[in-house]
């Protein structure tokens, strides 16, 4: 399911599957995209927050045209105990091993790979040196 | 032939790209066809441009056919120089027959009563449209053939569109000749420039796709929101949004192509507002800031930053309103009572 913002319009409440995974995706050349995606992160149940958010940051492949610093989308997915993945749309092969990394996460989420869980995420989240 | 023309003509013929010359040399019609038969253009432009001037030598061209050959070129490639728009104010209501060789008689009388050194040539054009072509010069020297002004003027419109030379000086005498000339009594410059003239004409004659509040019909046109709708796995959420900021579109900038504009320019001089604890700018003077927005095609831009996701729709009026006003300069100051914002009319 594709949204521009939340919350989600209720009309389609009846039609919508359980949510496993949300992506935020924000274009780092855009500092509307990354507004947009903090106002939404309120409408966000906090059990989501347990492995079942990531954070998508496109674009980074035109270096000349950056609005965000990544700093503030680390900054972001810290705060939201969240991954941070970074990608690049326009190239074929980043693009398919993203999305090829989504769907791996997307199953753990949905529950389908036996003995890992959306919970081991937030402990990988955790740095080395926190230990 | 003057040497002086033979360059002239040699360095206009260089500026035109090499597949180019020869339907500009035919346009010209100065050249025969046989002896436009013995040119080489597959040679450098160079020697294309030598040759050319050689046949110029040949049938004794003078300053009057290189200008028409340069108004051609610049007709041709007319969104190389910047253009601005000028309106032509009527005293009276009468409707005068126009004739076009009394507003030369007229034009060209004005202009070298007060300046004698001075090139005018005319071109007319199947739209309507007069090309004027002006070279300056001084009570001392001869006219700068380089540096002239281009004029067009559509004889049924009150409006005139200047490209005006880098001699900003001979820009009064120049609007006062045309006043003179087209029998209106006052002139004055619009806050409307762009590089496309076609555009500009859109804009000023209402050409352009406007969006009337009659009946709109429903989007049955091609024209869909999304087109990706091949993959039915994709579920949209925000489908109604989505048509509400396309309608909203269509509302505002009509459903043709936009006219081309390059900048939109914004002075202000508005008042600093912070929180008066800060204490910043105590002194109430207005704030001084210029924004100016660039792109190769400015309203085609802003109508697409909507539906990219880039900004809320509705875009303020102050952007959106630009062809209506048929200006892309602008003066905002501060709020008065109850219009949002003043626009000094120039």
């Amino acid at each position: 399911h594709l949204a521009s913002s939340l919350p989600l319009p209720s009309e389609r409440d009846h039609l919508r599957p359980r949510i496993d995974l949300i992506v935020f995706m924000i274009d780092i050349t855009s500092k509307y995209s990354l507004k947009n995606v903090e106002t939404s992160l309120a409408y966000v149940d906090a059990s989501f927050f347990l492995g079942k958010v990531c954070f998508l940051v496109t674009g980074v492949g035109r270096v000349n045209a950056c609005s965000i610093e990544t700093n503030a989308v680390c900054k972001l997915g810290d705060t939201y105990c969240s991954p941070v993945l970074f990608c690049e749309l326009e190239l074929e092969g980043t693009r398919i091993a993203t999305a090829q990394r989504l769907v791996r996460m997307l199953g753990i989420c949905a529950g389908h790979i036996r003995g890992v869980s959306a919970l081991s995420f937030v402990s990988l989240m955790r740095k080395s040196d926190d230990d | 032939m003057d040497e002086t023309v033979g360059e002239y003509i040699r360095r206009t013929v260089l500026k035109i790209p090499r597949n180019e010359i020869k339907m500009i040399l035919q346009k010209w019609g100065f050249l025969s066809e046989a002896q436009l038969q013995t040119l080489n253009f597959h040679q450098i432009k160079d020697n294309i441009s030598q040759e050319v001037v050689q046949l110029c030598e040949e049938n004794s061209a003078d300053i009057k056919q290189a200008a028409t050959l340069d108004i051609i070129y610049n007709h041709v490639y007319q969104n190389k120089r910047m253009w601005s728009v000028y309106q032509m104010k009527k005293s009276g209501e009468e409707l005068e027959y126009f004739d076009i060789t009394d507003f030369k008689k007229k034009f060209k009388r004005r202009l070298r009563s007060t300046l004698k050194n001075v090139t005018i040539t005319f071109k007319e054009y199947e739209d309507n449209a007069i090309w004027i072509r002006v070279a300056w010069g001084t009570p001392y020297k001869k006219p700068n053939q380089y540096k002239p002004s281009y004029v067009v003027y559509h004889s049924q419109t009150p409006y005139v569109f200047i490209s005006a030379s880098v001699l900003k000086s001979n820009l009064p005498l120049l609007c006062q000749a045309l006043i003179v000339a087209s029998n209106y009594h006052d002139i004055r410059e619009m806050e409307l420039r762009s590089h496309s003239l076609n555009s500009l004409k859109d804009i000023v004659f209402k050409r352009y796709s406007q969006n009337f509040q009659t009946y709109s019909p429903k989007p049955l046109q091609g024209e869909n929101v999304e087109p990706e709708n091949a993959d039915i796995r994709i579920v949209h959420e925000n489908r109604s949004e989505k048509e509400r900021i396309h309608r909203l579109n269509q509302e505002v900038f009509g459903s043709g192509p936009q006219p081309k504009l390059e900048f939109a320019q914004y002075r202000l001089e508005t008042m600093f507002k912070s929180d008066p604890k800060m204490d910043v700018l105590d002194k109430k003077e207005p704030f001084r800031c210029l924004v100016k927005f660039s792109s190769p095609h400015l309203l085609e831009s802003l109508k697409s930053l909507a539906p990219a996701g880039m900004a809320d729709a509705p875009l303020s009026p102050l952007l959106t309103c630009i062809p209506h006003k048929a200006r892309n300069y602008f003066r905002i100051r501060e709020k008065k009572g109850l219009y949002p914002e003043s626009f000094v009319s120039p």
